[in-house]
């Protein structure tokens, strides 16, 4: 009797998991990360900030190469230095039927920066503004200080409905209770360490996919990705490993599309310490550190042979940097091209400097964080050592690293001398890198958060500073590109390569391969 | 038998209480969760208001102090990245892992014995050979390259079975199992096998060495003697004979098929909670590891002591009560 209940339900069970795969075309995407959360507001984190624009439409939508395409505001100028008006779209509605205004956009700016627990808020991108709403479809947002990069900063996050929102917790996006936006994506379920799955918005007022369902599935281990994609479970990968990128693209049955990133890797010099903990005379003796001449640190560029690390190294799939962003991008340099291999010019620039022999060092860098970054590690080791500079190499977990890079050392100063570290753009444009990696470090105005070799140049400072308040759009890219060469010409960082994204889809199945790494699922698409 | 218990229990509360210090300090020692969690553009303001609000400026002592008083009502911390319970997280995550340890643990039993038995009782055929040599490869072949190997075979080239996820699931008593429908069966074969190669290697290297001793022992000269069929006396006399050593290492090697599938659960992409622990540990969420090695030390104790009741029961001579030393 029980096993003949127990057979019914597989046979019921049976029936009933086949109508639904046949007729709704569904898409299958399968990816490396996975999302801490629903809530789009929670947690400032790529993959979050990748899916949650597809539930929740934002203000000024970046497009592949991350310029600012109208979002849920169609127009947007500054009507003085110290303000900006934003037209907002008409007609358009939440997943629920109810119409969007400028209260949700209001309700918005409240809520993202006091998620409660959360581990990296949006507040960076918000506080500092007010908000005024001028009728239901006009808002103005202002600020103290003339401050060009507003609509750049209204392109990192979500709006939500004030309706749903109020009162909401995380818990209430994670269940889907609360998971009601503009976007082009519904959400349906999501089951953590399984899947994720949304319903096409057929009331979108953009362009929409053709798949009535897209289901996502978090699979970390990159050949089981691969491997997944070759046994037909998934119709899309991202982060292709590099060691199977050649062999895939021979495969007649698997498409392969890639795109150059906005991340650059690069290394941080030791800038800020008389004697550096990770810098000695040969044989171990203490010296004076070397790196505070610009004249050893130009001499480190030049022995790096970029062409043989993206060649060897990274297999082809990577360009050679010569600044902080790739071409392309706003306020890039067009006067900075990569540093050609010159071990000789860096031999005499060393002798130049009193270093006739080297000196030892060693870098450090993450080992599971950037594509190969511990192979590259390596391999600039080995190169300096040709020239003089005896380098050894220490690699460590990012969990490990980044704690110590930062603040490892006493006083919560970097720790180390030499540092390989990346960096991607996500405002799209040069000021990002610059702020954060190479103005002095300030704390009080939030400058050279991220600068771990502690450069300092006034001059580049001044630039920078004078950039961030120049709203004409020409003038601010002029002196963008001045800052980046001032900094760049004085060795502030050496930039190695700008990593290439990649992604792998079945034959047929195509994708308009973006530049802030992120996969958003919606633009996928099949050649008719 | 109930004193036995009772004071067992006792001693795992104190196994308990040492273990979750050794943890909690191990864990901070390591890194910092602030540069895993945090987005690379947050200022230093941000980054200080992160460490303030995870706790994380507090010294150790009342980081601790504050888990233990919060462990005791039966909250284990959230977790820093999901920001929920983390005890929520890893029991949601449990069945996926238990289904699949359970399967693992049935096919290694149902595979092993029979074949350890067949090798114990012909230990000169050559079938018994090939079986002891491919309990070798078994046990040394490592799990991820296995793993790997099945995915190739059975997934890419030969296309029969799904290479990851759990498909689909069904309500058993309110607990999501996919054994019930034959998507969710397809799924669990490869990753269950995977994890039952190591125990199954182990039960038919276990079961040949217990029957190879039991069958020249009297008692089973004498029931020969007697004229019982051979079939009883390998059913009942020999197997209830060799079943002690395999209990017991099963025992031991169930709990560390719940706790540490981790291998096999990411190489497949079983949303278990061997999954969860991984990126924990690689995303640095202290309250997840914690917490998850509490409940692990609490499952190795109610295991052993599972094991300890079975003994009696198989072999009426071991009598519950404390070993002294």
């Amino acid at each position: 009797m029980y096993l003949r209940k127990a057979f019914m339900t597989i046979a019921v069970a049976a029936t009933l998991s086949l109508p639904m795969s046949a007729t709704a075309k569904t898409l299958v995407v399968g990816l490396k990360a996975e999302p801490s959360s629903i809530d789009p507001h929670y947690h400032n984190l790529t993959p979050n900030n990748a899916l949650a624009r597809e539930v929740f439409d934002r203000l000024i939508m970046p497009d592949e190469k991350q310029h600012l395409k109208p979002g849920l505001a169609v127009s947007w100028k500054a009507v003085d230095d110290l303000t900006w008006e934003f037209k907002l779209r008409k007609g358009v509605k939440f997943h629920d039927g109810s119409p969007f205004t400028a209260d949700d956009v209001i309700f918005t700016f409240e809520r993202a920066p006091n998620v409660p627990n959360s581990p990296s808020s949006f507040g960076t991108y918000i506080k500092g503004k007010t908000i005024k709403k001028i009728d239901d479809y006009t808002i103005q947002i202002s600020t103290e200080k003339p401050y060009p990069l507003m609509p750049n900063d209204l392109m990192t996050f979500s709006i939500v409905s004030k309706k749903y929102g109020e009162g909401a917790t995380t818990e209430d996006y994670n269940s889907g209770k609360a998971a009601i936006g503009t976007g082009v994506l519904k959400f349906v379920e999501w089951v953590p360490g399984d899947r994720l799955v949304y319903a096409r918005n057929d009331d979108y007022w953009g362009e929409k996919p053709e798949w009535d369902k897209i289901i996502i599935k978090p699979i970390k281990s990159n050949p089981a990705r691969v491997a997944a994609l070759l046994a037909g479970d998934v119709d899309f990968i991202d982060n292709v490993p590099t060691i199977d990128i050649a062999r895939l693209k021979k495969d007649p049955k698997v498409n392969v599309m890639s795109s150059i990133s906005n991340r650059v890797i690069y290394l941080h010099l030791d800038q800020f310490r008389e004697y550096s903990p990770y810098v000695t005379a040969n044989g171990g003796g203490k010296i004076k550190n070397p790196l505070l001449d610009q004249r050893v640190r130009k001499a480190i560029s030049l022995a790096i042979n970029r062409d043989a690390i993206v060649d060897r190294v990274m297999e082809g799939v990577a360009i050679k940097a010569g600044q902080l962003l790739p071409d392309g991008f706003f306020g890039v340099s067009p006067n900075l091209k990569p540093l050609e291999y010159d071990p000789k010019g860096a031999k005499s620039l060393l002798k130049a400097a009193g270093y006739p022999d080297g000196f030892e060092m060693t870098i450090h860098g993450p080992n599971d964080r950037y594509i190969n970054d511990a192979k590259i590690a390596e391999a600039i080791a080995q190169m300096l050592s040709r020239v003089g500079i005896k380098t050894s190499v220490e690699t460590m977990p990012k969990s490990v690293y980044f704690k110590r890079a930062s603040r490892g050392g006493p006083n919560n100063t970097p720790e180390f001398s030499m540092v390989l570290v990346g960096w991607g753009a996500g405002t799209g444009e040069a000021s990002s890198p610059l702020k954060s990696l190479l103005h002095t470090y300030d704390k009080a105005q939030g400058y050279g958060a991220a600068n771990r070799g502690r450069y300092s140049n006034p001059e580049m400072d001044k630039l920078l500073e004078e950039a961030l308040a120049t709203v004409d759009d020409g003038k601010r890219q002029a002196l963008l590109a001045k800052a980046t060469e001032v900094a760049i010409t004085d060795v502030g960082l050496i930039p190695l390569h700008y990593q290439v994204s990649t992604w792998a889809a079945k034959k047929g199945i195509n994708f308009k391969a973006r530049t802030d790494e992120t996969t958003v699922v919606s633009t996928i698409y099949s050649d008719k | 038998m109930s004193v036995f218990i009772l004071r067992r229990l006792l001693q795992s509360v104190a196994v308990l209480l040492i273990m979750s210090l050794i943890v909690f300090v191990g864990v901070n020692l390591i890194g910092d969760p602030v540069d895993m969690l945090i987005n690379p553009e947050a200022d230093q303001a941000e980054i200080a208001r992160v460490i303030r609000d995870l706790g994380l400026d507090r010294p150790i002592h009342e980081q601790y102090w504050y888990f233990l008083v919060n462990a005791l009502k039966g909250d284990l911390g959230k977790s820093f990245i999901f920001g929920e319970p983390a005890l929520k997280l890893i029991v949601q995550r449990m069945p996926a892992t238990l289904e699949l340890a359970f399967v693992a643990l049935f096919m290694a039993v149902v595979v092993g014995i029979p074949l350890g038995v067949y090798a114990g009782l012909t230990p000169e055929s050559k079938i018994s050979k090939a079986i002891m040599s491919a309990s070798i490869l078994g046990f040394s072949l490592p799990t991820f390259w296995v793993g790997l190997m099945m995915i190739m075979v059975f997934a890419v080239f030969l296309g029969w079975l799904p290479s990851t996820g759990r498909g689909e699931t069904t309500s058993l008593f309110g607990i999501q199992v996919s054994f019930l429908t034959l998507d969710g069966l397809s799924h669990l074969v490869m990753p269950a096998l995977n994890l039952a190669l190591f125990k199954m290697s182990l039960v038919i290297r276990l079961s040949r060495a217990g029957t190879r001793e039991v069958v020249h022992q009297d008692y089973i000269k004498f029931a020969r003697a007697k004229g019982i069929r051979a079939s009883r006396i390998v059913l009942v006399h020999v197997m209830k004979n060799i079943m002690i050593p395999v209990v017991t290492v099963l025992g031991l090697e169930f709990g560390g098929l719940i706790a540490f599938s981790v291998v096999t659960e990411t190489v497949f992409a079983w949303p278990g909670m061997g999954k969860l622990l991984i990126d924990a540990i690689l995303n640095l969420d202290r309250p997840i590891v914690v917490a998850y090695l509490m409940i692990t030390v609490l499952l190795f104790v109610v295991i052993n002591l599972i094991v300890d009741i079975l003994y009696s029961i198989l072999d009426p001579r071991v009598r519950l009560q404390d070993i002294r030393s």
